[in-house]
């Protein structure tokens, strides 16, 4: 019995740091995935023109950015659709959350995880172009262009983002906590005033930190809904990679960069808490 | 006070149905400390979410102080429960868990500021009232429990393995607090457990539980010395089943020795199954002469307060008898292998009715 308990086969202490070759592949991925990162940082300081001729440091390529009135409308258009679509998806996203944790087991409920997941399966180039051929026969019939379609686009693949951290808070709490506050007479709105809703914020947060930053980062499927002068900073950074490359895009990169990580590190500090 | 009539309750439908309560019938008294107690899977859990009104009955009626309430939702039943897990709520103080029912009844500011302090006071918790629950011992959080779900003095309080988390100290000790509590507070308790001496130390009545169903209702004595069913007897203490023919109000033992017995409804002169307690058993060394039985001793187990004999009688039954230990041995006890001669305690054998 004793034999083999799980407990023991651990202690035995089997460690992928022993496979060969373990070491060269860590730190080939670890250059692969950081050095071009860092590359990209250094060069955003960059006082010349190239970027692979180092002439010294400056913030000129941040003034620029900061000064170009397309960078300005596309950085405005990209936290508009980010905090819209994000905001829409989360609370979607904890409906659904509820729904599929909150109620007792019903037919089609995978069937309903999968529904919600879908964004993350199809491929994206897929959702894109049918999303275009979708939103292109809309735009002829009706005539209007505003970004709603962005906003549309955007909240369905952010959707699946803010869910997974949602349910997964869901998940971990009791669900004892929710009948012990209707046995102390709350009523269901109180009950998921009082208790679900404060358990389950730090998920919520989560979720629409994740959504916001998937949404700003968005290529493919922006590029196929957006109408015509409807940048957005990845966008219009594409669209200037066509043209010349200054540091101009290093710095920009680097501004996102920079969101998108406090971002996601707030995110893991919040589902990480244990309340 | 509660009144549960044919409550029976299915989960699942078709194929996959299963009955986790079979027409039970049980009245519980007002103020009464009333214990379901019940081998793990026995439907003890069921019946009490079935009070709480955390799950319908499929089939029954349960009333309340007369009145019906099988289809009133938790929130509008004046009974309460404390959780197995205590359900604590993690995002408020003690203060804050204990003050929830009342404020849920939408009680003044100052009676639920009121009602919070004598409570606190109540399970001895004035000091950390202000801690959030996660920063509480077990036995600190067993007694927050117990306040939030006393503090909106509910008529019946649903107590689920309350103490089953605690180190045998401290549940000795939190045992004699909840028997306090509930004289303080006169509400009726129905307290589930599966552990047989807390049952008996703290009810006023005991249900035992089989499969579904309720086997025997009675207080700790009758429960204890006058199991109706075999099964009740096996679980609480030790026995042991002989082989006996019954006639006229007599029992003869198949290995001898005939008694007076009080005989259960529905058992028929004829074989039937007797109940002897280990400890009322006595023994001696030597062989048995009128009125004793004769045995063999087999093994012999010394468990500090009490010895106790493993006998073979001369029908190849096995039987314990359990000795209390005098000061320092009396060293007339026999000893493994010897030849024993038992004598059987007035009153002491049970007709079984199965
Ligand atoms: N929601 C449910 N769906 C299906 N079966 C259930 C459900 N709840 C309980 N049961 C079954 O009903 C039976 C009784 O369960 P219950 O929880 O009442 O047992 P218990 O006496 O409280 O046991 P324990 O001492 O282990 O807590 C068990 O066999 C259990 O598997
Ligand atoms: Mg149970």
């Amino acid at each position: 019995m004793a034999e083999n308990s799980p407990l023991k086969t651990k202690a035995r202490g089997y460690s992928v740091k022993t496979l060969p070759g373990f070491s060269v592949v860590a730190l080939f991925t670890l250059v692969a995935l950081y050095a071009p990162i860092v590359i990209l940082v250094v060069y955003s300081f960059n006082q010349g023109t190239s970027l692979a001729v180092w002439e010294g440091f400056s913030l000129r390529w941040y003034q620029q950015a900061a000064a170009n009135e397309a960078v300005q409308d596309a950085a405005l258009r990209s936290l508009i659709l980010a905090i819209s679509a994000a905001s829409v998806a989360t609370v979607a996203a904890t409906m659904a959350a509820l729904a599929t944790t909150r109620t007792r087991h019903f037919p089609g409920r995978t069937m309903i995880y999968a529904l919600i997941n879908q964004p993350l399966m199809v491929p994206e180039i897929v959702t894109a172009v049918a999303l275009l051929i979708v939103f292109a026969a809309i735009k002829v019939w009706t005539g209007h262009t505003s970004m709603i379609y962005l906003i549309v686009a955007h909240t369905a693949f952010c959707v699946p983002f803010a869910y997974l951290p949602i349910r997964a808070r869901l998940e971990t709490m009791d669900n004892s906590l929710e009948a012990a506050a209707q046995d102390l007479y709350a009523s269901r709105w109180l009950t998921f005033r009082r208790v679900t809703l404060p358990l389950m914020w730090p998920g919520i947060v989560a979720g629409l930190m994740l959504a916001f930053v998937i949404s700003l980062d968005d290529v493919v499927i922006t590029e196929f809904v957006k109408s015509a002068g409807q940048e957005t900073l990845p966008t219009y950074m594409l669209g200037q990679l066509r043209r010349v490359v200054t540091p101009e895009v290093n710095a920009i990169s680097t501004v996102i960069l920079l969101a998108g990580a406090i971002l996601v590190s707030l995110f893991f500090l919040l589902t990480n808490r244990r309340v | 006070m509660i009144e549960i009539e044919s409550a029976t309750k299915v989960f699942g439908t078709g194929e996959a149905a299963f009955r986790a309560l079979n027409a039970v019938n049980v009245t519980i008294a007002e103020n009464e400390f009333f214990t379901l107690l019940g081998p793990s899977g026995c439907g003890k859990t069921t019946l009490l979410r079935l009070i709480a009104g955390f799950e319908p009955p499929t089939m029954g009626a349960i009333k309340l102080a007369g009145d019906d309430i099988t289809r009133l939702r938790p929130a509008e039943r004046p009974v309460n429960t404390v959780f197995q897990n205590y359900a604590l709520f993690p995002h408020m103080s003690v203060a804050g868990n204990i003050a929830f029912g009342l404020e849920m009844l939408g009680k003044p500011k100052d009676e639920v500021d009121s009602t919070v302090a004598e409570m606190l006071r109540l399970v001895k918790m004035e000091e950390l009232k202000d801690r959030r629950t996660s920063e509480i011992s077990g036995g600190q959080q067993q007694r927050v429990a117990l306040a939030r779900a006393l503090a909106p003095h509910p008529k019946v309080l649903l107590l689920d393995e309350p103490l089953s988390a605690l180190d045998l100290k401290l549940r000795k000790e939190m045992q004699i607090e909840l028997k306090r509590l509930q004289h303080e507070t006169g509400i009726t308790f129905v307290f589930v457990t599966h552990d047989q001496e807390e049952a008996l130390t703290m009810s006023d009545r005991i249900a035992v539980m089989n499969g579904g169903e309720i086997l025997q209702i009675g207080n700790p004595k009758e429960i204890y010395e006058r199991p109706s069913a075999r099964f009740v007897a096996n679980f609480i203490g030790e026995s042991n089943f002989l082989d006996a023919t019954l006639k006229g109000g007599q029992v003869t033992l198949a290995a001898g020795g005939t008694f007076d017995v009080s005989v259960p409804d529905g058992v028929a002169d004829g074989a039937v199954s007797v109940l002897l307690r280990p400890e009322h058993v006595a023994a001696r060394a030597g062989a048995a002469q009128d009125g004793e039985i004769a045995a063999t001793v087999d093994t012999v187990v010394y468990s500090g307060e009490a010895t106790t004999l493993h006998l073979s009688l001369p029908t190849g039954e096995k039987v314990k008898a359990k000795i209390g230990n005098a000061p320092l041995g009396d060293g007339s006890l026999p000893k493994e292998g010897d030849s024993a001669a038992l004598t059987v305690a007035t009153g002491a054998i049970t007709v079984l009715r199965d």
